[in-house]
């Protein structure tokens, strides 16, 4: 399993054992019920479906009936969440009915979070794009938040697709790309990552081994690179 | 529990040194120069207290060669090894920022015994 869902519990900070301070996002994953196989000869694709947050008996109705029936084939209680983490051609693929715990994302030094970013209803150009806007003062009257021109005039005689004007900002889904894991507390089933997660505090994230990065490249590593670097030309001079 | 609650309390001190806002206090710095490690102590009054949890800080103000300095301690953090109060001072509010446009005897606090 390379992946897994689960919430974001919010921010906080450790310390390292330098003492230094750690910022992190603390994000609650699982244990998650897989709740269906999905395999190339049957799909056209190797996924695992996961469940997540069972619901109570009096937040039955939350899920749809072809939904619950899918939870009652595999002889699961009904969930909140359902979500797909991808299968690299070749892997274990986990059974019906597993649970999948932080524990598989113990090992992974980086890892990739994807979350509905929080919602910022209809947003000027300057919150949006951030366009630099107008002056404050010299003549500028009326005009103080506006983007400008939006282009010309007979040529071309319309606005370019994807001008970047006022609209509604935020709920877009957004991954945040390897993200540093400082520690997991398993019985928790907490992860912690180094910065910032999108999405409100509480929000659905699906975490997935980062493939891009694998060695840690921490900032203390690379003091260390820097200083035996440095002690090497000390070195050299001195012959 | 709150798991943010839980984590933070996995970095929380034992023995959080007790002082108060318009203490005078001596804080005993770990700092870490190559690779030696001394300890500097920083004396001055602590104007404030912010933030709860492991994120609590303090912020200790001192005038050093007639200059105002003010410091920002992580209280949780290993590096502040001790807080030592020198004399406890009587005030009225949670933060002391009016001691920045003060010098001298003005600046001065009424101990509390």
């Amino acid at each position: 399993m390379t992946g897994l869902i689960g919430k974001k519990a919010g921010m906080t900070h450790i310390f390292d054992e330098r003492g230094d301070e750690i910022p992190v996002t603390v994000l609650e994953l699982g244990p998650c019920p897989v709740a269906q196989v999905k395999t190339k000869q049957n799909d056209g694709y190797d996924a695992v479906q996961l469940a997540f947050e069972p619901l109570e008996k009096k937040d039955k109705r939350k899920v749809s009936r072809p939904q619950g029936g899918h939870f009652e084939k595999n002889k699961l209680p009904p969930h909140r969440f359902l979500r797909e983490i991808r299968l690299k051609p070749g892997a274990q693929a986990p059974k019906v009915g597993d649970n999948v715990t932080v524990d598989t994302l113990k090992d992974a030094l980086f890892v990739s979070v994807t979350a509905v970013s929080k919602g910022r209803g209809y947003q000027g150009v300057i919150k949006r794009h951030g366009f630099a806007g107008f002056p404050a003062s010299r003549g500028t009257h009326e005009f103080f938040r506006h983007g400008g021109s939006i282009g010309n005039r007979d040529v071309p005689g319309r606005v370019f697709p994807n001008k970047r004007m006022a609209g509604h900002m935020g709920t877009d889904k957004i991954t945040a790309l390897n993200l540093e894991v400082v520690k997991t507390f398993p019985e928790q089933n907490l992860l912690l990552v180094r910065g910032a997660v999108p999405g409100p505090n509480g929000g659905l994230v699906i975490v997935e081994i980062s493939g891009r990065r694998r060695k840690r490249v921490t900032q203390h590593a690379a003091e260390d690179v820097a200083d035996q670097k440095k002690a090497k030309t000390a070195s050299k001079t001195k012959k | 529990m709150n798991p943010v609650e839980f984590v933070e309390q996995q970095y929380l001190k034992k023995d959080v040194p007790a002082f108060r806002v318009g203490d005078t206090v001596k804080v005993s710095v770990r700092v870490v120069e190559g690779e030696k490690e001394r300890i500097q102590v920083v004396e001055g009054v602590v104007i404030a207290r912010k933030n709860s949890g492991v994120r609590e800080t303090f912020t200790v103000r001192k005038i050093s060669g007639g200059v105002g300095v003010e410091r920002i301690f992580p209280i949780h953090s290993p590096r502040v090894e001790k807080v030592e109060v020198v004399r406890s001072g009587k005030v009225r509010r949670a933060k002391l920022y009016y001691l920045r446009d003060l010098k001298g005897k003005a600046a001065r606090l009424t101990e509390r015994f």
